[in-house]
């Protein structure tokens, strides 16, 4: 493998992690503003008692994002910089208003229902406007005048595909954190909330696929390159299309005591859903950044700082892993957590 | 305003917005550390309830400084693609293990402040000192990327490409150890005057129970005795830092000072303003010999004037007052601790309402001496961003719609630095330490 390979599915995986993590984050966000206001359900309570302790954690996997990227491909950034201060700088505004108002709202109850709006309005758009990036990558957006890249936003605006890629990306958030909060809901033995996000993700898990689909054929002509390596690919997608179904049946298989879904499972086999999707279309995607100008080859950094790097990924995710364990017991296996009150 | 300088601005004050919050976020750890262990050591109630108040602040701060830290972040990266590019070629290895100082701190904050219930005091101690551990880290790795862009080493250009690689050579130039030392110093400085602040306004106010007044006094003494020492460290590593100039990027010490002609017996001008044409700092007052004195420890100490440089290569000249600003503020502060600590032991009284008066001034200005620091350090290396290598016109992105991105941005910071003031005060107004103290003893 060479070291743009290897670079590039590192940033895979952590794209990967960021994509799951910050759906469910930002999902429970937004499904703690809806049930807010109901006294008849614990839903909320839930959902906060998920974000409290793990938002900041999530956050810095955004971080970690940008870094690695950066670390990896530096000579990408020139053109990748220029192509996204706009709409990353407006992501980063919500992002912003997002977490302070989450922060506020625990701090200040009078002002609760205002400041929970505000961020959960503002976490359902952060992941629909990450995903809208995408397209930009496919080529038909970026015009080089002179050598001076720019995107064309209004065709952007205009472009099918990008309403689908904002459809698939808001309703994946929607269905990731739904089911993720019915098995968090599971283990903490409260079946009530768990009938409620189960009856969610039930609703929504198909249009997650059907709006996926509507992304890919959306595509401008210009990005038919990546199509037709989709098509090429298209055992990843079979196998993703399988776990789904295997994914969304678990949420009727019977478990014990009478009740109905094993969410855990399910939870597991939609990661591997989207994990083998995201596999098939980044592959498809290589070796372009940003198609047809940029390359991971023409964005890797030098060799010696390559391999530094990778030490210390290494030996930081060995120093990390044993403190993400002791969190995980804590917030999300701990009964004394998870069923206070 | 052209790019550049548009790029600098919208940089620049991100920049300061996230210093107030990140710095209080190395600061305060600290203090919580301390009255931790203090209340583990002299079973003190009060000293559980002033950990306990302070990691809440502390929360409401973090969350501001945590977006407001991905925003310097993402935007290190877009809005300066051509210093990125030698970044992460020559300098990358800071950022990245500052990613898991991050998520240090950030694992364990969410267990200090979630799971304090479920902890042994032992853990709970040892989860604070992580916290601490990560957030000073954190600022240790980050000023090592900014003391590189002043001493920038590990590596060589070679007809625009960056060639010879030594990541290591980079991360320890040789400004980093001195220049770190400075930051988490002050750091620490200013979250414990922001303490003291608080404290010696609580004192000042009239008809409490003295329960309160004796809970404050405690808060107070230990800010001071933290905040004393941290700004005498901070002082002392400046002098160093004044040398370090002195070796590695003279122009600045120069614009620092004012000093237009080299020469031996350098004079220390202190105030006044900088006049080009006169060359000279008009209204200073003059130390004789002791710049030279301060640069290399002797009073024949050669130090290099303006003149020696290329005029388009000088600092702007306006550096000299951010310099003599936090110098002063940093003065002040030594001389305000001690001063007053040295008070409560030789008369043996309470604090007079003056110096309470006096005291509440102590975090503010701790905060504008870390402004005007992180101000004039920047602003004293241009026209470069990365000293001698690269110029910031150089860096800048190309990209339109920044002076929008600036005014969006310019919006968002002063909601925030009102809507986090109110949150602060309404919180701890709804949650007097009085109930707190009622609490702990009944």
């Amino acid at each position: 493998m060479t070291d743009s390979t290897l670079a590039i599915f590192i940033i895979w995986c952590f794209l990967f992690v960021y994509s799951i993590l910050g759906s469910i984050d930002f999902g429970a966000g937004f499904w703690a503003m809806v049930f807010g206001q109901r006294a008849d359900t614990n839903a909320a309570d839930i959902a906060n008692r998920y974000l409290s302790p793990s938002w900041k954690v999530t956050n810095v996997f955004l971080v970690l994002l940008v870094v690695a990227l950066v670390g990896f491909f530096p000579l990408a950034m020139p053109l990748l910089g220029t192509l996204l201060v706009t709409p990353v700088c407006l992501v980063l505004i919500l992002l912003t208003l997002r977490s302070t108002f989450m922060v506020y709202s625990h701090m200040s109850p009078r002002y609760v229902p205002l400041l929970r709006f505000v961020s959960g309005i503002t976490g359902l758009l952060i992941p629909g406007l990450l995903i809208t990036l995408l397209p930009v990558t496919l080529g038909g957006f970026v015009e080089m005048t002179d050598g001076h890249p720019s995107v064309l936003t209004g065709k952007l605006l205009m472009s099918r595909t990008e309403y689908a890629h904002l459809a698939f990306g808001i309703a994946t958030e929607l269905f990731l954190s739904a089911l993720f909060l019915a098995d968090f809901a599971r283990e903490a033995e409260d079946e009530a909330t768990y009938r409620v996000y189960r009856h969610i993700a039930v609703a929504i898990g198909p249009l997650t696929l059907l709006t996926g689909i509507l992304a890919a054929v959306s595509m401008v002509p210009e990005a038919h390159w990546l199509v037709e390596r989709m098509r090429e690919r298209a055992s990843w997608f079979m196998l993703s299309a399988a776990a789904f179904a295997i994914g969304y049946s678990a949420l009727w298989w019977k478990a014990g005591g009478g009740r109905t879904g094993v969410p855990r499972a399910a939870v597991v086999c939609v990661i591997i859903q989207y994990g083998l999707a995201s596999f098939g279309y980044g592959s498809a995607h290589l070796p372009y950044i940003i198609y047809p100008h940029l390359t991971v080859e023409q964005g890797i950094t030098n060799a010696v700082m390559f391999r530094s790097l990778l030490v210390g990924y290494a030996a930081g995710t060995l120093v990390l892993v044993p403190v993400f364990i002791w969190f995980w017991r804590l917030f999300l296996k701990d009964k004394r957590y998870l069923k206070q009150e | 305003m052209d790019n550049v300088t548009l790029a600098r601005s919208l940089f620049g004050s991100s920049m300061a917005f996230h210093i107030i919050f990140a710095t209080l976020g190395v600061g305060l750890p600290l203090m919580i550390i301390a009255a931790e262990v203090l209340f583990h050591v002299k079973k003190d109630p009060d000293y559980a309830a002033m950990a306990k108040r302070w990691t809440r602040a502390l929360a409401i701060l973090l969350g501001v400084a945590i977006p407001s830290g991905t925003i310097v972040g993402v935007m290190l990266a877009l809005l300066w693609p051509g210093f990125m590019e030698i970044v992460g070629q020559v300098i990358s290895l800071p950022f990245q293990i500052e990613i898991w100082a991050f998520f240090l701190e950030a694992l364990f904050m969410s267990i200090y402040v979630y799971a304090a219930d479920r902890l042994t005091p032992w853990m709970r101690i040892v989860s604070v000192v992580f916290v601490s551990i990560g957030a000073s880290a954190s600022a240790v790795l980050i000023t090592d990327a900014h003391a590189w862009m002043n001493t920038p080493r590990g590596f060589s250009i070679a007809n625009g490409q960056v060639t010879d690689v030594d990541p290591w050579a980079a991360v320890w130039n040789p400004s980093f150890v001195t220049t770190s030392i400075h930051v988490v110093a002050s750091a620490y400085m200013t979250g414990a005057f922001a303490v003291a602040s608080v404290a010696a306004w609580k004192l000042l106010r009239k008809g409490r129970a003295e329960r309160e007044y004796i809970y404050h006094r405690k808060g107070l003494f230990l800010a001071l005795l933290i905040g004393g020492v941290m700004s005498l460290a901070t002082a002392v590593n400046g002098h160093e830092t004044a040398q370090m100039l002195h070796e590695n990027e003279p122009e600045k010490l120069a614009a620092a000072e004012g000093l237009f002609q080299t020469q031996s017996h350098a004079p220390l001008a202190i105030g006044g303003f900088v006049d080009e044409e006169k060359q000279e700092v008009v209204g200073a007052i003059e130390i004789p010999w002791a710049l030279s004195f301060l640069a290399g420890n002797r009073f024949d100490t050669v130090v290099r004037g303006l003149n020696d440089f290329p005029r388009e290569n000088w600092p702007p000249l306006f550096v000299h007052t951010l310099f003599n600003l936090m110098v002063l503020i940093g003065t002040v502060l030594i001389v305000l601790s001690f001063g007053a600590l040295l008070y409560r032991r030789l008369r043996k009284r309470d604090y007079p309402r003056w110096l309470l008066r006096v005291l509440t001034l102590t975090g503010p200005m701790s905060l504008i001496g870390i402004e005007t620091g992180w101000i004039f350090s920047c602003s004293a290396r241009q026209p470069w961003t990365i000293y001698h290598i690269q110029r910031t016109s150089e860096a800048a992105t190309t990209a339109g719609n920044l002076g929008a991105l600036f005014v969006l941005f310019i919006g968002l910071y002063t909601f925030l630095l009102f809507a986090t003031s109110a949150v602060m005060l309404f919180y701890f107004k709804r949650h007097p330490v009085a109930r707190e103290l009622a609490g702990t003893k009944g």
